[in-house]
């Protein structure tokens, strides 16, 4: 459903972030892609949304070429893509259900918008999608009252409101503690075997992405290295993604609770200019 | 064991030379300045029948006039105010560079500029030989000057708000002017707002200086006054003033802290 081919991203600095990576997504997997810090993990999922322009290679979405399309009709495939973010990426200031029609922009005029005044099946599709994810009690409040855990529940509940095909995801679990982790990722991938929905999610916890995903993708340095199972994480595979370390504590079928080890954060790509377009 | 901060120039000659240049001016200046005692002794009681007009204000004898400058100064300041809030938001969204296209950006940058390179007083004496005395020139000056004012500081807020925010509602699809109502105003709202409430209290002020060369509202009653030697009008007419804009004060602080 989702395809790349020989996706190439080279940054104005001259840092080529991703080389000639090629894959293909099926409906209804959830992928986790795995690389160290810088290896163009948030790059990638950019660039498929074009949040980021890809340099070279297409994007295609079922029968659409993404990497063709002008503004207006990236804008229109937008809808097709919901995407949730590391630090939840919520507008502070507005309301959960603000914030969860967000995702209906795509679909709504502008004014539609500037009132409030979103169709019914629109509204209808908000509240169930808040009490899907256990937020009803909280329509009213403002995003920035709401606790980490809760704002990646409302970050999910926007993408859902696109009536995505297939979901990017980028850190999800970043910024939560280990329990929240895991409830988030149950959570994603619950509803992406409920809806059909193809993921892509970014994680720095290899563990806890091989207790939640059907396929891992590893990235070094822009190259994918590794494209299997989770089960074929193997000491030797994570060296070749990650470098040489001790690998022994990783490595488990066993879901052990033990909090992630803090890692560095991976900065946006493009900060100031992605805005512009 | 001793430890000493880094001089903040490192070379020594061009550090001690810039101290004894800076000081060897200072002299220099101060010595240049040239005090007329005798004037100043002669103008000791003239400075004093003006304190002592505010020890006496009079708000009475001249109340019409006062009135009447007050109303003319507020209305000044309100319309002002808000005409120049509203052309200022479109100015400062485009002369946002995370926002605007280049040619954009730099028309909104050179209207900021030319708005702020000249004092309001320059401006209302411009205005007053273009339409004439009174307050439509107050109007005008005021409302230029916002323009450079909010314009300024309501892009570079926009400059530093929360990527991430914006670009999370750039990925719905939403398009250009939804990115603006969703992304971006709810980030900057609150500062608009207090910014606005600020320049309220500026133009308020201002209209009292700029009435002094004919502008209208309660500097020009102020400067009748005070040709007229009546300091202890002019003394109630700025008492006015500063409780005015303690009022304001006091309001947009109340209000800011409302709406954050």
């Amino acid at each position: 459903m989702l395809t790349l081919k020989r996706l190439t991203k080279r940054y104005k600095t001259g840092d080529l972030a991703l080389q000639e990576v090629t894959l293909d997504i099926p409906q209804g997997q959830v992928v986790g892609l795995i690389g160290p810090s810088g290896a163009g993990k948030s790059t990638l999922i950019r660039c498929i949304n074009r949040l980021v322009e890809p340099t070279a290679g297409t994007v295609q979405l079922k029968e659409l070429n993404l990497t063709s399309l002008s503004q207006t009709a990236l804008r229109r495939a937008r809808r097709h893509m919901g995407m949730i973010f590391q630090e939840y990426a919520l507008v502070e200031r507005l309301t959960v259900m603000e914030n969860v029609l967000s995702g209906q922009l795509g679909y709504v005029s502008f004014w539609r918008s500037l009132l409030r005044r979103f169709p019914t099946p629109a509204v209808q599709q908000a509240f169930a999608v808040l009490d899907r994810v256990g937020l009803l009690d909280h329509v009213d409040k403002r995003a920035d009252a709401l606790s980490g855990g809760q704002r990646q529940r409302v970050g999910i509940a926007r993408a859902l409101l696109q009536n995505p095909d297939l979901l990017l995801v980028d850190e999800p679990t970043a910024s939560l503690d280990p329990k929240t982790s895991r409830q988030i990722m149950r959570l994603i991938t619950e509803i992406c075997a409920e809806r059909q929905l193809a993921a892509i999610i970014n994680i720095h916890d290899v563990a806890l992405a091989q207790l939640f995903v059907q396929r891992i993708i590893g990235l070094r340095q822009g190259q994918v290295v590794y494209d299997g199972a989770p089960d074929g994480l193997t000491a030797e595979v994570l060296t070749d993604i990650y470098g040489a370390e001790d690998w022994s504590a990783t490595i488990r079928k066993e879901p052990v609770e033990e909090p992630p080890v803090a890692e560095e954060e991976e900065p946006l790509p493009e900060k100031k200019l992605a805005v512009a377009r | 064991m001793q430890w000493k901060k880094p001089p903040f120039i490192a070379n020594q000659w061009l550090r001690y030379g810039l101290l004894v240049g800076v000081v060897g001016y200072l002299v220099l200046g101060l010595n240049s300045i040239e005090v007329n005692w005798i004037r100043l002794w002669d103008g000791l009681p003239r400075g004093w029948a003006f304190v002592s007009g505010f020890l006496t204000p009079d708000f009475l004898s001249r109340g019409g006039d006062i009135w009447e400058g007050i109303v003319e100064s507020l209305t000044m300041t309100l319309t002002s105010t808000v005409i120049g809030v509203l052309i200022s938001v479109p100015i400062g969204v485009g002369a946002a560079r995370n926002l605007a296209p280049t040619p954009v950006y730099l028309v909104c940058r050179s209207v900021i500029a030319l708005s702020r390179s000249f004092q309001e007083v320059i401006i209302a004496i411009l205005f007053v030989a273009m339409v004439g005395f009174g307050p439509l020139a107050g109007f005008l000056t005021l409302a230029f000057a916002t323009i450079g004012f909010l314009a300024k500081l309501l892009a570079e807020d926009i400059e530093d708000i929360d990527e991430s925010q914006a670009e999370a509602i750039r990925a719905t699809g939403a398009g250009w002017l939804q990115l603006i109502n969703y992304g971006i105003q709810p980030q900057v709202m609150p500062r608009l707002i207090g910014l606005s409430l600020y320049r309220l209290d500026i133009n308020f002020r201002e209209s009292a200086v700029i009435g002094i060369v004919g502008a209208g509202g309660i500097g020009a009653t102020l400067n009748t006054a005070i040709d007229r030697y009546e300091y202890s009008s002019a003394a109630a007419i700025l008492i006015i003033i500063i409780g005015f804009v303690l009022l304001a004060e006091y309001l947009s602080g109340f209000i800011r802290k409302k709406v954050q």
